[in-house]
């Protein structure tokens, strides 16, 4: 048994298109333990869903898992059959998706999608299994649950059908919800009570999250560790804190300062990082990030970084953090010679 | 819900009186006549064969006696085929092209859906490409080149079945090929195309992480989305094959509805045309309410307007 | 997680540790070459096999029907006595003779039917004519389906209520009988403008000929119309359209730019797939005895006048089955192609 609810190790996963291999993870490790929040933040393509489907064996056709341990819950998923995978998605770990408008089944009742993920994975029989719908419906806000459940998807709100999407996803009580930009489709007011709805069930199911999203504002306030990606690396990984107060990588740095502020003053304007994500067909040699960095130096294009350490939990893979420790390096070393 | 059918009504009736009005005045204006043909008759014969089936009126009061007594569901005597009333011969001959029309769609839906979804979850593989080679050929070759080929190989030169009439179920195995060609060779294509684009739907996504078995996944969420475009296909084209293939009953001598057709319209036996003209005209509206309704059943978020 | 950075020897010198030029930077950029909707279309259409060999079938099947017969010994109505229903590459007795006599005889490669005419010039002749009613009938359908569409779309409203109602009780008539209708009632119209001077011409093209395509012209329009009326609407409706619009972009830039390129890529579709459409129906029709005139072959009045010596010379069948066969799946295959590699909608 590992400490963690999720320990991913050193995961590798590549697209194989027609146009050649797009490394879409390259060395990503995550941990998570249970009733914990991470983040994973970063812009698309940089391979933050791709790490979530990974877990739960939803990896789209040309992918293929190249090397690395995925463990979660007490199963090793990479040795996983389809089949075994099926018993565990939807029961131990769920997903909400990021588009509410098309992830619900348009041809089927509410009632009937909620009741399939309870039938599946429970001995419940069908008028149980309503019941439990039912119950589902209550807890993730929707009044008149009875009526809803002869509902069809077109005739919810968005903010409704993603409520119908956490019902779904809490049908068997997981132990770990992957929330996939849940609120990135929706108005602002809906989206603040769809992450408020996701906390309080948090407390109440005792489940771990992982919130993936684009939007730092999001993670700071839910998430206990955030796992920041670029170009299918996790550059920096740390708890809330650390990020905010102490980002090492210049990309985190470069997200903290683009978050607009209330107390940004009139004259002073929000920072974007310029520049455009790198090709995944043809990624650069060195740090993927090097090209958009303003403290870019001559090695960061000629080599991947390390990961440099910062206490337990905290560490990041940038040159700069480097620097310092070759600087010491050297200079105890001149002082040794003296 | 009583709205609609009213309105849906209405519509069919304008349709079917704008259609028979084309026809008849189109009919009409075409030279020759139902009596020209026939040398051996004098001219005043002709003159009173027209005078007796009312030809030597002229056409405006033709076309409102025409349409008042179809009104009334009469749709006059044959021309050519003395002794028999329109609705007779219909009657007659359209279980004969219904009987081998409905056992072709009946065929081309069980071969056509079910390999347009293997062929959509085997993508780019060699069963998708094998698949998609017979659909390719099955579209591109006419029903004529494939009554011929079907008639000399296992009729004439195998000697397998019989090649003419409709006396047993042996009888039926090659017009029945011969018309389900085309249709299962497009159904199959209709499916595999719709199926790929259910498959990348997100909704898809969302049974596997719900931990959906891959039969059902199939079976149940994606089946029902797919379905759609044949089903607008399915519905004109069934009304189309039950009336009957000319050429396929031409070839394989089957007294059917297409054969007649091509008949009466050849010979100008003008109360005939009108008569299968009204009934297949109606046979597409009524398919196309069906489709309509099918759509409601299957697609709940379609509104009956 | 824990690694001692340096415990992987990499040779870093002080010099590694100062900042990047721009131009350093930049070079690392490698940027894909952007590509026009157009270049993109034709790169994929020309990677892909399946349409390259229908397209070269194509123009082999044009070189055979349009070129070819221009330096062929025999014509198409020539009947040669004593040469009837011979098998292919046989000769008759009287060219026997000649060519025991040292003279030289092309061979009739595929035979000869019933009347003793050279069988091969015959097939190429029902293929051009096959291939010309498939292209112009296709040409006059595309003109006034577009027509048709775009205006009912463009009005909307009533205009477009009446036009689609049109659309719609011309898709009921069984279409087997507006073609003999039409064409019974074009024959004698076309036959008297014969003589008219100036329209000396319509003798020479054929009045069946011209028949058709007056039929096709009218009734196989409705399609196209449909299908152009859905994708102007579709595309009046779209947000980028109304975003150009918002932008103030001329609605003479907004039909160039969003509307054309668009719309161009499917027409084009559509069109090319309407060519074995409209093959398929003129065989049909030829087949059925109501298509060109005698002594004017077609590929589908070759087919039905071999049906009946089906038993003894079947291959007078096969042939021209065959090379109908061909050239609908060529067509069909080549259109595929051309929707897979234009059709923006199915880009991935």
């Amino acid at each position: 048994m590992s400490e963690y609810l999720v320990d991913i190790k050193n995961e590798r996963l590549s697209f194989f298109t027609p146009a050649g291999e797009v490394k879409a993870l390259n060395d990503v490790s995550i941990s998570l333990k249970e009733g914990e929040v991470l983040g994973i933040v970063g812009e698309s393509g940089s391979g933050k869903s791709v790490t979530a489907y990974s877990l739960m064996g939803l990896t789209a056709h040309p992918g293929k898992l190249i090397s690395g341990s995925l463990y979660f819950n007490g199963h090793q998923i990479e040795q996983m059959s389809d089949k075994e995978m099926r018993k565990i998605r939807g029961n131990e770990v769920s997903i909400i998706f990021q588009d509410p408008m098309t992830s619900l089944n348009p041809v089927y009742t509410i009632g009937n999608q909620i009741m399939e993920a309870v039938l599946l994975h429970t001995d419940k029989n069908k008028a149980q299994a309503k019941e439990r719908a039912k119950e589902l419906l209550e807890l993730v806000g929707i009044n008149e649950p009875e009526k809803r459940l002869k509902q069809y998807p077109h005739e919810l709100s968005g903010g409704m059908r993603q409520r119908v999407m956490i019902a779904i996803a809490l049908a068997c009580e997981p132990k770990l919800l992957i929330a996939d930009e849940p609120t990135t489709a929706l108005d602002v007011t809906i989206q603040a009570q769809i992450l408020e709805l996701m906390m309080e069930l948090k407390d109440k199911l005792g489940m771990a999250i992982i919130m993936i999203t684009h939007d730092l504002g999001v993670v700071a306030s839910m998430c206990e560790r955030i796992a920041v990606m670029y170009a299918g690396k996790i550059v920096e990984y740390g708890m809330t804190e650390d990020i905010f107060y102490e980002p090492k990588h210049q990309y985190t740095k470069g997200l903290i300062r683009s978050i607009p502020r209330l107390d940004t003053k009139e004259h002073e304007r929000l920072v974007p990082i310029e520049g455009t994500p790198v090709d995944m067909l043809n990624p650069p040699k060195g740090c993927p990030f090097a090209p958009r960095c303003d403290a870019c130096m001559k090695i960061c294009l000629r080599e991947m970084p390390p990961v440099t350490n910062f206490g337990e939990v905290h560490y990041t893979q940038c040159w700069l953090n480097q620097k310092e420790e070759f600087e010491n390096a050297s200079c105890e070393k001149g002082a040794a010679n003296e | 819900m009583l709205k609609y059918v009213a309105k849906r009504i209405l519509l069919a009736i304008v349709t079917i009186w704008a259609v028979a009005t084309l026809t008849f005045f189109l009919m009409n204006m075409v030279p020759g006549g139902p009596f020209l043909s026939e040398k051996a008759i004098s001219p005043q014969a002709t003159a009173a064969l027209e005078a007796k089936y009312g030809l030597d009126k002229p056409l405006i009061q033709r076309y409102f006696t025409y349409m008042t007594d179809a009104l009334h569901g009469d749709f006059g005597d044959s021309l050519k085929q003395r002794g028999r009333t329109v609705m007779s011969i219909i009657k007659m001959k359209f279980p004969v092209s219904a009987r081998v029309g409905g056992i072709s769609v009946l065929v081309a839906l069980c071969l056509g859906i079910p390999l347009g979804c293997m062929a959509a979850l085997k993508r780019g593989k060699f069963l998708d490409s094998l698949i998609s080679v017979i659909s390719t050929c099955g579209i591109a070759v006419p029903s004529f080149v494939i009554c011929t080929l079907l008639l000399y190989v296992l009729g004439v030169n195998l000697r397998l079945l019989p090649t003419m009439g409709l006396t047993s179920w042996k009888h039926y195995i090659m017009p029945v090929i011969a018309l389900s060609f085309y249709p299962t060779a497009y159904i199959m294509r209709l499916m595999r195309s719709s199926m790929l684009d259910v498959l990348g739907q997100d909704y898809m996504r969302t049974a596997k992480a719900k931990g959906v078995a891959g039969f059902w996944i199939l079976f149940k969420h994606a089946m029902r989305n797919a379905i759609l475009p044949v089903v607008t296909y399915v519905g004109p084209m069934l009304a189309y094959t039950v009336t009957g293939s000319f050429v396929v009953e031409k070839i394989f001598v089957i007294p059917g509805l297409g054969g007649e057709f091509i008949g009466a319209i050849g010979g100008r036996d003008y109360t005939l045309i009108m008569g299968t003209t009204i009934f297949l005209a109606t046979l597409i509206i009524i398919m196309n309410v069906v489709v309509d309704l099918v759509y409601k059943l299957v697609d709940p978020r379609i509104k009956l307007k | 997680m824990k690694q001692n950075p340096l415990s992987f020897q990499l040779k870093l010198k002080p010099e590694d540790f100062l900042p990047a030029t721009e131009e350093e930077k930049q070079s690392q950029i490698v940027m894909r070459e952007s590509v026009s909707f157009w270049k993109d279309g034709m790169r994929r259409l020309v990677k892909n096999k399946v349409a390259m060999v229908s397209l070269v079938v194509i123009v082999l099947v044009m070189i055979f029907s349009f070129i070819v017969p221009a330096f062929y010994p025999y014509n198409y109505r020539e009947q040669f006595k004593g040469a009837n229903h011979l098998a292919p590459m046989e000769y008759s007795a009287e060219e026997q003779a000649r060519i025991d006599a040292g003279e030289k005889v092309f061979p009739h490669i595929f035979g000869t039917d019933k009347m003793g005419r050279d069988y091969a010039i015959r097939v190429m002749m029902g293929s051009r004519i096959s291939l010309v009613v498939g292209l112009i009938a296709t040409a006059i359908i595309l003109v006034i389906g577009s027509i048709y569409g775009s205006v009912a779309a463009f009005f909307g409203g009533w205009v477009d209520l009446v036009m689609m109602r049109i659309v719609d009780i011309i898709y009921t008539i069984p279409d087997i009988l507006l073609i003999v209708l039409l064409s019974f009632a074009l024959k004698e119209p076309l036959y008297n403008l014969k003589e008219v001077p100036g329209f000396g011409w319509v003798g020479v093209v054929g009045e069946n000929l011209i028949s058709i395509f007056i039929v096709f012209a009218l009734l196989y329009w409705v399609g196209m119309a449909r299908m152009v009326r859905s994708q102007i609407l579709t595309l009046k409706e779209s947000e980028y359209v109304t975003a150009a619009r918002a932008l103030g972009v001329s609605n003479k830039k907004i039909i160039r730019r969003h509307l054309l390129t668009n719309c161009i890529g499917t027409l084009i579709v559509t069109t090319t797939l309407q060519i074995p459409s409209s093959i398929f129906t003129e065989s049909f029709l030829s087949f059925l005895g109501m298509g060109v005139a005698v002594p004017l072959p077609s590929l589908g009045s070759l087919a039905s006048d071999a049906l009946n010596g089906i038993n003894t010379y079947p291959y007078l069948l096969f042939i021209p089955s065959a090379l109908i066969s061909l050239i609908i799946l060529s067509f069909n295959l080549f259109g595929d192609g051309l929707r897979d590699a234009f059709d923006p909608k199915l880009k991935h």
